[in-house]
């Protein structure tokens, strides 16, 4: 974390307090009320939360958030390779959600992989007289299709709460008949107020089914770890895997991306936990700590900084062969990464970049553009919680604007009004700013790029961000005439 | 114990690479096929959205208009991200972030929020509402919700407001798009009949189409005609808008007085029967003038047919720009028919679509030899029927109703074809099969700028000529022997 007060010359509290009231100026009087504390200039020196989060959203002012659903299915079950999770409901959420956050996975489609679209596609008579029959009808079908998948998830959709059907019974029983584990996952979208809840449920779901109903075949070893809270986007999970390994520690599970069901099971056997996304899986990193005693630690694998803080925060917690690797994998990347530096960064050197992503990516990334000599002036996320907005003020430069769930509208002014030289967020905001000719990328997907997470992520990222800020196609959206 | 339900501690297993071998030939056998068609509950990879994202693609059509999702948030994130992934374009639209209090109390305040916020934020001419999940289920009644906010003063007293049921429970995107654009016309033209007049224009209604390049090309078609016209609803410059450092939240639409003047309109044509059949039956009813259904003008057959009825409805002569584009096209599938001729494709898709796909293979002499539609009625299935029954390429191709692409998978795999036509996610299946995917559908996620070339008229013709052959030939130049790799093709 940075000790030292970051300003930015041209933002200061009264600019981004002057910014944040034009922007709610056109608001009604209730959703402003409701908006405002959401809004806040940071304080570096105070290094907490300075705006409120977790709240519903206002109606009507076009929120880049989701649901509990897509917490649940995009990215804590999805994820998992070797089960078949369906989308129980109408066929839309599945469908939407089918391949669209580009958690990869090993394996052969369809045999050992099921990264597919597997739904009851309700209709109306589902409805009036219930899902429950079609469940159990459907459980035994995925068996049967699918010998070799280790388990079922069930990711109820909004109607499926509504209608009171009984999905956990149904799994119950099944699981029984089938002899396979049957997970019931209740993460309708009308619950909570963003994905986060579906986090919160499917954790919990893994408590209840998953936990401590496998152990690992081999030995335990002191450098047991597991890999908490990396899904695997374009192949990150496969970049900090590797680079744990060459510091000597067994990654013996990951949760979730590329994961696999049978060795998330078992992972109340390891030493420590990583865990990378905090806003999605604190929950069971906590749970594994109180009950089995696994203490848990956060890191950032994103750019050469936080990437040495990181892998010397984890050879503490080991012994000195761990240490001595760490040191050694330091000293190996450090050249590589400087040289990508010596690269990029006099093209990026004092640009501004904007962030609006999910729970982990508005201040994990901000080293790595650092690292590129560039300044964030803007950050907040879809989701996150106060111990995320906690976590976010050290790393942003003092005076600059903190937005939670920002509508479009708000998100647009400060855009406006900051002219940041990149924008990372969604999908649903990339061509808004583009339109405007302020360059892009997808920071949740990685915009079909990645993996980032890693040295051999660092790469990748220096050249997308330096390709999307200096391509040359920007300099034409000015016609001359 | 965490292990709740007690279940006995087993250990990690690996899968032996025998039984992964096993399971892998089987998936693709005859066997497995049987097996995979005797499902009744489980679908597995649909080729089919729900209702509301059609409903959105609808609202996107007119001047001004914010799509409103009644219902919950993540609902109107994933129609938004859906089509921002197609068109790579913005889709604003916003919803009333229904939650568990809504399902107790109903949703008419997140709606009266959500509009007064709508307004001020966005300054719409026109709010189209419609429905997910959670406000059909528990049945509000979103007539008087709407009539409270503008007594209320939620909503200003003119602004438009339509809105449409949109279960996601029931029909597909297709339902959706016909549900919102009828309640959209009703409400528009409401009151606007005038006895007597005549805009002179044609209606056109150009269906639940993704392709803005289609609506350019239909625009073109008039234009070539000299036939004044108004797109019902036209999408074509909101999902294909210029960069040029600005950015308009309502890049296109058809002008809502345009829209209103409809129906006084000269003529009416409906393309695809199955996208649009509610707002038909409704102009029919209602709008003055003629009033036709057309299949969506895929092939020289089809295309023909729209000009031919163009010329008939405006008593003009098919101007010769139009005919030479026929020539032309024709003349492109002369030249290259030898590189369709029996080829065997997989179709799947909406019904208009394979209603196109399917008459443009038979023209080339090419065979639909699976026809899949994912949601189907009968009629499409009698409609496919006829079309496969009148010429002798159609011979042994076979239609499958409500069959998602996972039953297309082992049709691919135990009777092979040289090429599929769909979306995106047949992607999987055509790898599985090693046979190449043409992207004609929606959505396209993998691929640029598909949806700005057009598939309908003569041009569209010329377009999926041009994308299938090459990739044969393609494919030839990259898997022949050296000794057969030569300058000619």
């Amino acid at each position: 974390m940075s000790d030292k007060i970051r300003k930015i010359e041209g933002i200061t509290k009264e600019s981004t307090e002057a910014m944040i009231a034009d922007a709610l100026s056109v608001y009604p009087e209730k959703a402003r009320k409701k908006r405002a504390p959401h809004l806040g200039a940071n304080d570096q020196a105070a290094g907490s939360a300075c705006v409120k989060s977790n709240k519903k959203t206002v109606p009507g002012v076009m929120s880049a958030r989701g649901c509990a659903y897509a917490g649940a299915k995009g990215v804590v079950w999805g994820p998992i390779r070797d089960m078949v999770h369906v989308s129980h409901g109408p066929v839309g959420c599945g469908w939407y959600s089918w391949g669209t956050r580009r958690n990869l996975v090993t394996g052969i489609n369809g045999v050992t992989q099921f990264a597919m679209q597997f739904t009851s596609d309700f209709q109306e008579k589902d409805i009036v007289y219930g899902g429950d029959k079609k469940l159990k009808t459907l459980l035994a079908e995925a068996v049967d299709l699918f010998p070799l998948a280790k388990g079922i998830s069930v990711l109820s959709e909004c109607p499926v709460g509504l209608i009171g059907d009984d999905i956990n019974s149904v799994a119950k029983q099944s699981a029984k008949e089938l002899d396979i584990p049957i997970i019931p996952c209740n993460c309708e979208g009308f619950r909570g107020v963003s994905q986060s809840l579906g986090h919160h449920i499917s954790n919990d779901t893994i408590r209840d089914y998953i936990i401590e109903t496998r152990e690992f075949a081999e030995p335990s070893s002191p450098y047991d770890i597991a890999l908490i809270g990396d899904y695997n986007i374009g192949g990150d999970v496969w970049s900090a895997k590797s680079l744990l390994e060459e510091i000597g520690l067994n990654v013996k599970s990951v949760w979730t991306g590329d994961g696999e069901l049978e060795k998330i099971a078992a992972t109340h056997t390891v030493k420590l936990n990583l865990i990378h996304c905090y806003r999605s899986m604190n929950y069971m990193c906590k749970v594994m700590e109180e009950k089995y005693g696994i203490p848990w630690l956060e890191f950032n694998f994103f750019g050469p900084t936080k990437i040495r803080e990181s892998l010397r925060a984890i050879g503490a917690r080991f012994d000195d062969t761990i240490k001595e690797k760490v040191e050694l994998a330091i000293a190996k990347y450090e050249p590589i990464m400087q040289a990508i530096i010596d690269e990029y960064k006099p093209r990026l050197d004092g640009k501004k970049v904007m962030l609006l992503v999910g729970g982990l990516r508005p201040r994990h990334t901000i080293g790595a553009y650092e690292d590129l000599g560039m300044d964030c002036v803007g950050s907040g996320y879809e989701f996150a919680h106060t111990d995320d907005y906690d976590r976010t003020s050290p790393e942003m430069p003092d005076a600059t604007v903190v937005y939670d769930d920002p509508s479009e509208y708000e998100f647009e002014k400060f855009a406006h009004a900051l002219k940041p030289d990149l924008i990372g967020s969604g999908i649903k905001e990339k061509y808004v700013f583009q339109k405007m000719g302020i360059p892009f990328r997808q920071m949740h997907s990685w915009d079909y790029s990645g993996p980032y997470h890693g040295y051999n992520g660092f790469e990748i990222f220096a050249r997308d961000v330096d390709m999307a800020v200096n391509s040359p196609t920007w300099k034409l959206v000015k016609a001359p005439f | 114990m965490s292990n709740l339900l007690g279940l006995e501690v087993k250990k990690v297993t690996e899968t032996p690479p025998e039984e992964v071998e096993r399971v892998k030939n089987w998936i693709n056998s005859e066997e497995y096929k049987e097996k995979n068609f005797a499902r009744q509950a489980l679908v597995i990879n649909p080729a089919h959205a729900c209702q509301p994202l059609g409903a959105q693609l609808a609202a996107h059509g007119f001047e001004g208009t914010l799509p409103f999702v009644h219902g919950s948030q993540g609902c109107a994130s994933y129609y938004r991200s859906t089509l921002n992934r197609h068109f790579r374009e913005p889709a604003p639209a916003v919803s009333d972030s229904m939650t568990e209090d809504s399902a107790v109390f109903g949703g008419q305040n997140n709606l009266h929020e959500g509009l007064e916020n709508a307004v001020a934020l966005y300054k719409p001419k026109m709010i189209a509402v419609f429905t997910s999940c959670m406000p059909e289920v528990i049945g509000d009644d979103l007539t008087a919700f709407i009539k409270n906010a503008r007594q209320k003063a939620h909503i200003p007293k003119d602004l438009p407001v339509p809105f449409a049921n949109t279960p996601s429970f029931n029909g597909t995107h297709i339902h959706g798009y016909d549900s919102m654009l009828v309640s959209i016309l009703q409400y528009l033209t409401e009151g606007k009949q005038i006895e007597g007049r005549c805009t002179g224009k044609l209606n056109l209604i150009p269906g639940c189409d993704f392709n803005t390049g289609d609506y350019r090309e239909y625009k073109r078609i008039l234009k070539e005609f000299g036939v004044p016209y108004t797109i019902l609803a036209d999408i074509g410059d909101t999902f294909d808008s210029p960069c040029d450092g600005t950015y308009n939240i309502y890049a296109g639409g058809t002008k809502l007085e345009d829209a209103a003047d409809s129906i006084n309109g000269k003529a009416t044509i409906a393309i695809g029967p199955y996208a649009t059949p509610k707002t038909f039956t409704w102009l029919k009813d209602h709008y003055s003038g003629k009033h036709v259904s057309l299949p969506m003008p895929m092939g020289i057959e089809k295309t023909d047919a729209l000009i031919m009825k163009i010329a008939e409805l405006f008593g003009k002569e098919v101007p010769a720009s139009l005919k030479n584009e026929r020539g032309r096209a024709v003349d492109a599938m002369t030249d290259s028919q030898q590189y369709m001729h029996g080829k065997k494709f997989a179709v799947y898709g909406d019904p208009d679509y394979l209603m196109g796909y399917v008459s443009f293979l038979l023209e080339m002499g090419a065979r639909p030899h699976h026809i899949l539609c994912s949601r189907g009625s009968k009629k499409a299935e009698k409609e496919l029927q006829a079309l496969l029954d009148g010429s002798m390429y159609g011979n042994g191709c076979k239609i499958y109703m409500n069959k998602d692409l996972w039953h297309l998978r082992s049709l691919v795999v135990t009777d092979p074809v040289d090429a599929i036509i769909g979306d995106t996610h047949g992607k999987f299946a055509a790898r599985d099969a090693k046979v190449p995917l043409f992207r004609f559908g929606f959505p396209i996620f993998d691929r640029v700028n598909k949806h700005r070339y057009p598939l309908i008229g003569y041009q569209g013709v010329i377009n999926m000529v041009t994308e299938i052959c090459n990739k044969f030939i393609d494919i030839k130049d990259d898997t022949c022997e050296d000794r057969f790799f030569e300058m000619m093709r």
